[in-house]
This record gives structure tokens, sequence and C-alpha cells, in this order.
């Protein structure tokens, strides 16, 4: 049967240019159980933490004493994600992940959205509008995406106390900026200059000039470049801790710094699941741009890691 | 001659709106990139303490820290953990590929699995890999009870081992980033390369490695770069799984270089660290740099 089948295949792909290849193999072929196998096993090893975490979360403490980290909750509680959420504690402060959830808000949005601003008008330049010496500022800009930010920090610490924001959202939103800028600058400009040529020199000749070229014929056309550079502003910006420990005062610490704080701190009895439903609060967001967002993400970090 | 002047004016005034929107980036370049280097080599011939002090004392700071235990241990900690994890993000990041790369069904639920991590932060890795190595808790306690009773496996708090504790996280978080270059390096080869591989008889796996990789240089050598680059910057993942500890044995340049400028306020030293990590960096980037770059404007 398998043989007059694939034979009425081979005469069908002769006849029109069908899907080509080898001849489809048995599901079960031992090279098919090694290779699912392989991944399966892979998959599983991927999956554990979260699951760990997920099942953690969600047991009572005297369970997470008893029990072992693998096994599933007897009693599902979600008291834990109350109290990560609203009572845990950093130092003498007790009002919970919300205050740094907040805090990330407050410092992803404005940090993406201006960040993506400057670095697009960036770009466009760079495409567009090269002027003597712009090249070299470029260069500059791409090599310093090599430098560790430890040689940089302090620079910038004092920049900004002169400046009078240092420890400010403000300051930290600048910090932002300039650290997503080698990397979205690039992104942009490779982008930009991928479009045709003959619209730029259209809107030109109708007398367009640089803004309104940029607003009206370039911006609106690039639209899935945007998305992908917001992807990676998001979840790049929601798990920095560096800049968030170093240019931030704690009450403004974002998300990332006060899990580290209430997990790590050595007060008090370890409360491990509260511990787990924080760091999954925490680990929320990206994950769920992550998820929603699928190939995008993939063609964000690989336009950001290869060239940058 | 006047209308003419208006026409061409000096070449400083000309292309005016896109000097101005570049403003940012030669800011940014000039400024934080070059200047601030500069600034953090400069100062770190200085004994500057709590604040910067332009009092220069030679190689001093350089001397102390090479001197200094614990900038040992994180340097050694550093180059284990950097050549572990570019062998094995490096291999297993490939072998998945490749094993995505058999037109295998499911592959979209598989790369989401293998990525996921990677969206994930350093200290949010740092933290669950910290609860699954818990050894009253954790894997070890796990083994323990069922029946073997006898087994250590416990390297978030054996000295010794502990970089590897942290290699563990690092490689669970990164090797899917791995994967997808590799995969995106798989897919850019020629389907002909493998019909002529067929031809001739050769086996997939001698393909794979005697053909395949050579042809994807490339891929290897960008995935290398921004490996090692990453390595260098590695500081919330030991800061949230570690702490550093036990005692100083996880202790990497990066931590040194925080600790040294905002808690124990010794400048001098924190910028001598940093800029002994600069010095690594540029170790791999120039000529990384150099044959991609250099080297490709001499063959045009």
């Amino acid at each position: 049967m398998s043989d007059r089948s694939s034979l009425v295949a081979a005469s069908a792909s002769r006849l029109q240019p069908g899907p080509a290849g080898r001849k489809p193999r048995r599901m079960l072929s031992p090279r098919n159980i090694m290779l699912y196998g392989t991944l399966l096993v892979a998959a599983i090893y991927y999956l554990i933490p979260l699951y760990v975490m997920v099942v953690t979360s969600l047991k009572g403490m005297p369970e997470v004493r008893l029990g072992n980290i693998f096994s599933p909750p007897l009693e599902i509680t979600f008291e834990p994600w109350v109290k990560a959420w609203s009572q845990a504690c950093t130092g003498l402060n007790c009002d919970g992940l919300s205050r740094g959830f907040w805090n990330s808000v407050l410092i992803t949005i404005p940090s993406t959205l201006i960040s993506i601003a400057v670095a697009s008008v960036n770009g466009y330049a760079l495409a567009n509008w090269r002027f003597k010496g712009s090249e070299v500022f470029f260069t500059i800009l791409i090599v310093g995406a090599f430098i560790p930010y430890q040689v940089m920090i302090y620079p910038i610490v004092i920049v900004l106390r002169e400046l009078g924001i240092y420890g400010t959202l403000t300051g930290l939103i600048i910090v932002h900026t300039i650290f997503g800028m080698p990397i979205l600058t690039l992104l942009f400009r490779n982008y930009f200059a991928g479009l045709p040529e003959e619209l730029f020199k259209a809107a030109r000749i109708d007398g367009a000039g640089f803004w309104a070229i940029y607003l009206r014929i370039m911006a609106p056309m690039s639209l899935p470049i945007f998305v992908v550079a917001m992807i990676l502003q998001i979840t790049g910006i929601w798990n920095d801790f560096l800049f968030g420990v170093v240019f931030t005062r704690p009450e403004y610490y974002p998300m990332t710094v006060q899990l580290n704080n209430i997990v790590n701190s050595v007060q008090g009895v370890k409360e491990y699941n509260v511990n787990m439903a924080a760091t999954i609060l925490t680990g929320a967001v990206p994950l769920i741009v992550y998820f929603v967002s699928g190939r995008l993400f993939v063609r964000g970090i690989a336009a950001g890691a290869v060239k940058g | 001659m006047d209308s003419r002047a208006a026409r061409r004016p000096s070449r400083l005034l000309r292309n005016i709106p896109a000097k101005i929107a570049s403003i940012p980036m030669i800011l940014t370049a000039l400024v934080i990139f070059l200047g601030g280097t500069v600034w953090t080599v400069v100062y770190s011939f200085t004994n500057s303490k709590l604040l910067p002090r332009l009092s220069f004392v030679g190689f001093d700071q350089y001397e102390r820290l090479w001197a200094a235990p614990r900038w040992i241990v994180s340097i050694q900690n550093l180059a284990i953990y950097g050549l572990f994890s570019l062998i094995f993000s490096l291999g297993i990041g490939f072998l998945l590929a490749v094993l995505m790369d058999q037109k295998i069904r499911f592959e979209n639920t598989f790369r989401t699995i293998f990525l996921y991590p990677f969206a994930l932060s350093f200290i949010v890795t740092g933290l669950v890999w910290q609860w699954i190595l818990n050894p009253e808790f954790g894997v070890q306690s796990v083994v323990r009870s069922l029946g073997w009773s006898t087994f250590t496996f416990d390297p978030l708090y054996t000295s010794s081992i502990v970089i590897y504790g942290v290699l563990i996280a690092a490689l669970w978080q990164g090797t899917g980033l791995v994967m997808c270059l590799m995969l995106a390096g798989l897919r850019g080869i020629d389907e002909d390369i493998w019909k002529a591989a067929r031809v001739d008889g050769i086996p997939a796996w001698k393909t794979y490695l005697f053909i395949i990789v050579p042809m994807m240089r490339g891929v290897f050598v960008t995935t290398l770069v921004i490996i090692a680059s990453g390595i260098v910057k590695v500081y919330d993942l030991v800061v949230a799984q570690t702490s550093g500890g036990p005692g100083i044995a996880s202790e990497v340049p990066a931590k040194y270089v925080y600790d040294y400028m905002f808690l124990a306020q010794n400048l001098g030293q924190g910028f001598a660290a940093s800029t002994m990590m600069l010095i690594t960096v540029a170790i791999i980037i120039v000529p990384w740099a150099y044959l991609e770059f250099g080297g490709g404007r001499k063959r045009v």
C-alpha cells in the first residue's frame, strides 16, 4: 500500500511542482525516536525551572518544608502570591513587590518610547541624510556597545549629578536611552537603508524636508521594525538590574532590584513559596511579551544579537 | 553671487536638521562612550577614594588589584565560567539547532520552549536556580529521598564548584539564543550543498562537521563574540544566585567593580578593575573587528 501511494505521489510530483524532497518516513523509525527523544528531554530540562517556580508558589510553607520541590501541590493556595505582591518585606518596607512593579512600569514605558524615538531619528539621519563625520560617530557608537557598562557607569553618575537628576527616574530613563542607542540605531539605520530610495527622492522633489519625510513616509512604512524595537526595549529594560541599582534611590528601585532584595534578605524566616511567587511575578511581563510576540521576538533578538 | 551663497552655504550649515537630530547620538558617542571610557582609564591611575581626585599614583591601583585575593578569584572564575559557557553554549546550541533543522513537527513549540528563558532576567534565572540547587529542598534532597542517601550535589554552598552552579543557570538562560542564531545560519545554507553531499554518499553527520560548520564560520564567529562579551559583563546572575559566596568563591570582575565603586568607596580600585575589564573585551573584540571589517575592506 505504501508502495502504491508513494508511486502516486511520485507521478504527481512529476506532473506539478509539488512538495519536493525525500519520501516521507515512518513516524516511529529509530531515527525519529532518537530525534524526538532528545528534543523532548531537552524541552523538559528547559521547562523544569518554570514548573518548579509555579508549583512551589502554590504550596503552603509546611508543605514546602516537607515535600520535594518537584511534587505538585496537594493543597493549592494563592496566599504566597498575595503576600509577595502586597506584604513582602525589603528592609523596613513591607508593602510588597507592587511598589517595584509600578516603578518598573514608570521606568519602562518612557524609556522605551524615548529611546525608540531618539534612535529611529538617528537611524533615519544615518540612512538618508549622511553628513560629514556621521559614520565616524556611528562607528564609535557601535564599538561602544561592546564596552563593559562598568567602565562608563561612574562618569555617567558624575554627569547626572551635575545635571541634578542623579537618583531620579528621569536620570534612569536617560541612561536607558543612552545604552539602548547603539543597537536601536543600527536596527533602524539598516531598515531605513533597505527601503526604496525612490520614495525618499520623490518626497524630496515634492518639497518635503527632514521631519516631514520621517513623520509622513519613513515612520508609517516601518511599523514592523518599531514593534521589534519595542519588544527588545521592553524586555531589556524590564530585566535590567545594574542600572536600576546604580542610578536610582531605594524608593524608585525597579522590580528586579526589589525582588533580589526580598529573596536575598538575611533577616527573618525564608518563605520559599513567597519568594517563588515574587520571582514569577517579576518574570511575568517579559514572558507575556515573549509569548504574545512569538516570531517577532526571535527576529528582534536575531537582529539585535547578530549585529550588536 | 548672493543667491549662489544662499543656495550653497558652508559645509557646516548644510543638512542642519539631520545634524540637530543626530545630537543625541553624537553626545552619546563622544561624551559617554569615548569620554567616559577615557575618563575612567585616566582616573584609574589616581588614588581616588570617596570622590574622584586627580592625584596620580602611577600603577599603584593595578599592583594592589593584582595582589588582591578577591580579584584573583574573580579572574579565575571568569576564566572557568567563560571557557565552559563558550564550549557548552556553542555545543548545545548547535546540536539543538541541528535537531531542529530535521524538518521536525512542532518546531515552533520546541523553539518557544528553548528560547523562553532568554526572555527572563538574570535575577529571575539566578533565584530559580538558587531554589532548585538548594541543598535542603532541591535536587540533592529529592535524589536522597529516592533512597540514594549519600548523594551530594550542592554546588552553591561548596566553594570549589560554586561557579559551575552559576554556569548551569547561565546555560539554561542563554543556549536558546545560540540555538536560534545557529538555526538561522543552518537555514541560510544552500539546499544544493545538501543535494551534492547526498549524491556523493557522505553521511549526514560528516556533512555537518566538515561542510556545513566551515561554511557557517561567520555565524560561529558572531555568536562567539556575542557570548564572549556577555560573559565579561556577568553580574546580576551572580548577585542573585550566590551574592558572590560562599565567602568570595563566586566573585566576578563586574561585581568587584561595583562593590569597590559604590560600597567600599574606593573609586581608584574600581576604575582599575573596570579598565582591566575593558582590556579583556578589547582582546576579544579587536581581532574580530579586524578580521571582519579590516580584512573585508582589503578584499574589496
